[in-house]
């Protein structure tokens, strides 16, 4: 009898201890609806305080990963210094990144201002981790002229979610020293694929450690980044519309795998070509021994000055040019209790004073067309080169982006590196998996 | 000398302490008094955490939005379709094996080198030790460094010396990644797994050796007749601790291989660790969790029954 008391007890200690962890769960649910629906208060407001947002002396929280982080910090710095309102910057390290923000997502406790890599935005739009901001951006005076890449790829049902915060293209390198020594026009970079790899032939030939060039062999978030540029300017699409169908199997992509297996094949490429999984592919170029390779823009920054570095769009098979429009979208975060705050900061980093005196000053990209040229970018004409191809280049949308593409364990590595590095009889068999991978 | 509990107890009123009802309540009202510390501790971080693992295992669980419903069996039924499961779970077995096989014996003959007391032996004691003290995730990415084609020392030297003509891949061929893989672990845990058996070794009373050396008994023969049998409870606790470490391998391939080359060396709880934040689905990462954990107690139950039964024999 007294047994039985106390396991009934005990069940009764145990539901209630139960209870009140479901309840603390269905807690947080209830803050983030309430947060979520209470999030953007500026309805009524008139277009230019839509427009500006308030400078109130808010403390404006806000998340970047460490890629990004120099630009990030150079906005923050300079905003503070300027306004009321105080942005403070929380740097994660960049694998850490999407673990933090999509746990923080699930509990409610995202910051006011939330940068992320413009390929994951898609999954967030939808989680509902973004506030809309329509009435917002299209209140810009400059709104017509932003990078549409990043605001597309953040747009879903017709609202936007997002803006470009700090951009980074892909473009060809080159060493304009080794291009003489080769014999080659060091102001005449390549404008097809098949003259990238006439050069990079040509400079490998000069031997010792000079190759020709260099790539991430093992990083699939490297090859979308350098690769997909040249099969989006020889014509073709990667994937669908919707993200949900691969294309990576048709000619028009393996014509440019062709060329660089090609090279691969005939031992152009640096030592470690095929092993290198990210972390220094961007290291190789600035030594100096390599002739020409797509890297992101910037990197510019980081080159010496040992020898001269030229800049070029990256090519496609035949001609055209075009570039992938990567870097960090930013929006206010659905769980914001000061979005007005939090737009004032986003509003004035897409501002002149941002744009030209932060970004364009530190060689940066700028988020806006109408300031590719600048008085700084007039002084270095390879920025403008990289301003300009943002125009032509694209921001591939999927649901599924990073867990088919950047994800070491996707099937979209396999599908390049058995082509480019086996001998390419799988690659149908591999763009079934890229597909059963978008549609999951 | 009274115990505590004798102590109250005689303290107890008059009427309380002739009654043996009431003395058996309140001893098991201390008893769980002094057990609640824990067993609170333990619901608190096992229990409830398990238990919510079990419901997401058995939810749609999306990372992004939290728990959308029942949806048993799909993300149970959906780990074997898995076109990296399986091979993650060979990879897993076949590191497991060998690690554990390599580890012990290494382990074992470092302990014998340095259970004596000779001079300069703590030198070594310490050198083995030393990278007991570094973290995993730091020694892997040190290791990373040491690989690297770009970056890493090794080759060059390799090559200076004469040794090798290019760069070894050492990371770039699956063979390689995990003997690579297979160097850092040995070099990171093997003074760890030393110092139990060392410890397990001093606790030998010299007189068994001693008598078997009248009997007549030969260093290999003390080796494996008394040595051997005797350690058997130190040899079980790294056994156990080494096995399970090893089926939980992450940190290392994480960092070392990111799984590579082409899935090569990516291990279950790596594929874990993708479903949940690469793919943002804690329901089927929590379904895997619960599988693995499952298979986890299985053998760690074989093991201890047979290992007693080894002692009992």
């Amino acid at each position: 009898m007294r047994r039985s008391t106390r396991t009934r007890a005990t069940t009764a200690v145990t539901a209630a201890v139960l209870a009140l962890v479901v309840s603390a769960c269905g807690g947080d649910d209830g803050g983030d609806d309430t947060d979520t629906t209470g999030g953007d208060s500026s309805d009524g407001a008139d277009e230019a305080s839509l427009a500006e947002g308030v400078d109130d002396g808010s403390t404006i929280t806000m998340w970047t990963r460490a890629a990004t982080e120099a630009q990030s910090q150079r906005l923050v710095d300079a905003y503070n210094a300027s306004h009321e309102n105080q942005v403070e910057l929380t740097v994660i390290p960049t694998d850490d990144y999407l673990p933090r923000v999509g746990t923080a997502a699930g509990a409610g406790e995202l910051p006011d201002v939330l940068s992320l890599d413009v390929v994951f935005v898609p999954q967030f739009t939808t989680a509902g981790a973004y506030l809309d901001i329509t009435d917002r951006i299209d209140a810009l005076p400059f709104a017509d002229d932003l990078a549409q890449s990043h605001i597309e790829v953040g747009t879903q049902d017709g609202a936007k979610y997002v803006v470009p915060h700090t951009m980074d293209l892909s473009v060809l390198f080159y060493n304009k020293d080794l291009y003489t020594q080769a014999g080659l026009d060091p102001e005449a970079p390549p404008t097809t694929m098949e003259e990238f790899a006439e050069h990079a032939r040509a400079i490998d030939a000069l031997g010792g450690d000079v190759s020709g060039t260099f790539f991430g062999g093992n990083c699939g978030g490297c090859y979308v980044f350098t690769w997909w540029p040249s099969i989006w300017a020889s014509g073709a699409e990667v994937m669908n519309e919707d993200g949900t169908e691969s294309f990576l199997a048709e000619p028009e992509a393996q014509a440019v795998y062709d060329i660089w297996k090609g090279l691969v094949d005939d031992d152009i490429v640096a030592a470690g070509t095929q092993d290198e999984a990210g972390p220094t592919w961007t290291g190789v170029f600035p030594e100096g021994n390599i002739g020409v390779m797509p890297m992101p823009s910037t990197t510019l920054g980081l080159m010496p000055d040992t020898f001269e570095t030229g800049v070029a769009p990256i090519p496609g098979v035949g001609g055209g040019e075009s570039t992938f429009v990567g870097g960090d979208a930013v929006g206010i975060s659905s769980n914001s209790e000061i979005p007005d705050a939090a737009w004032n900061f986003i509003a004035w980093t897409l501002g002149d004073e941002a744009q030209v005196e932060v970004l364009a000053q530190n060689r940066d990209v700028v988020a806006r067309t109408d300031l590719a040229s600048n008085q700084y970018s007039d002084q270095d004409p390879r920025l403008v080169t990289i301003n300009e191809v943002a125009g032509v280049g694209r921001t591939p949308y999927s649901m599924r982006f990073g867990e088919t593409f950047n994800d070491p364990q996707g099937p979209w590595l396999p599908l390049v590196r058995n082509y480019v590095f086996g001998d390419g009889t799988t690659l149908d068999q591999d763009n079934e998996a890229v597909d059963a991978s978008l549609q999951s | 000398m009274a115990s505590p509990v004798l102590q109250e107890h005689d303290a107890l009123p008059a009427h309380q302490t002739t009654s043996s009802r009431v003395w058996w309540r309140t001893r098991t009202f201390q008893g769980a008094m002094y057990a609640a510390p824990a067993a609170l501790f333990v619901l608190l971080f096992f229990v409830l955490p398990l238990l919510l693992v079990g419901q997401m295992s058995a939810s749609e669980w999306p990372l992004l939005q939290g728990g959308q419903g029942i949806n048993l069996p799909d993300n149970y039924a959906g780990i074997a379709d898995d076109r990296l499961f399986w091979p993650a779970v060979g990879f897993t077995l076949k590191y497991t094996v060998i690690v554990v096989v390599v580890l012990l014996v290494l382990s074992m003959a470092m302990a014998l080198l340095v259970q004596g007391r000779r001079r300069g032996i703590g030198l070594l004691r310490t050198a083995y030790f030393l990278p007991v003290s570094l973290g995993l995730a730091s020694a892997s990415l040190l290791f990373w460094g040491f690989y690297s084609p770009q970056i890493g020392p090794i080759d060059p030297v390799l090559q200076w010396l004469g040794l090798t003509d290019e760069p070894i891949r050492w990371i770039g061929t699956p063979n390689m990644a995990l003997f690579s893989s297979i160097v850092l672990v040995v070099w990171k845990f093997a003074g760890f797994f030393m110092l139990i058996l060392m410890v397990g070794l001093q606790s030998i009373p010299n007189e068994v050796y001693e008598a078997a050396k009248v009997d007549g008994a030969s260093k290999v023969q003390s080796f494996f007749r008394i040595t051997l049998p005797l350690l058997r409870p130190s040899i079980a606790l790294c056994l156990i601790i080494s096995v399970t470490g090893s089926l939980l391998a992450f940190d290392q391939f994480f960092i070392l291989t990111n799984g590579g080359p082409d899935n090569s060396t990516t291990t279950v709880v790596m594929m874990i660790y993708r479903e949940a934040f690469r793919r943002f689905d804690l329901g089927s990462a929590a379904a895997l969790s619960v599988v693995v954990l499952l298979v986890l107690l299985l053998i760690n139950i074989a093991q201890f029954r047979y290992l007693r039964r080894g002692a009992d024999d």
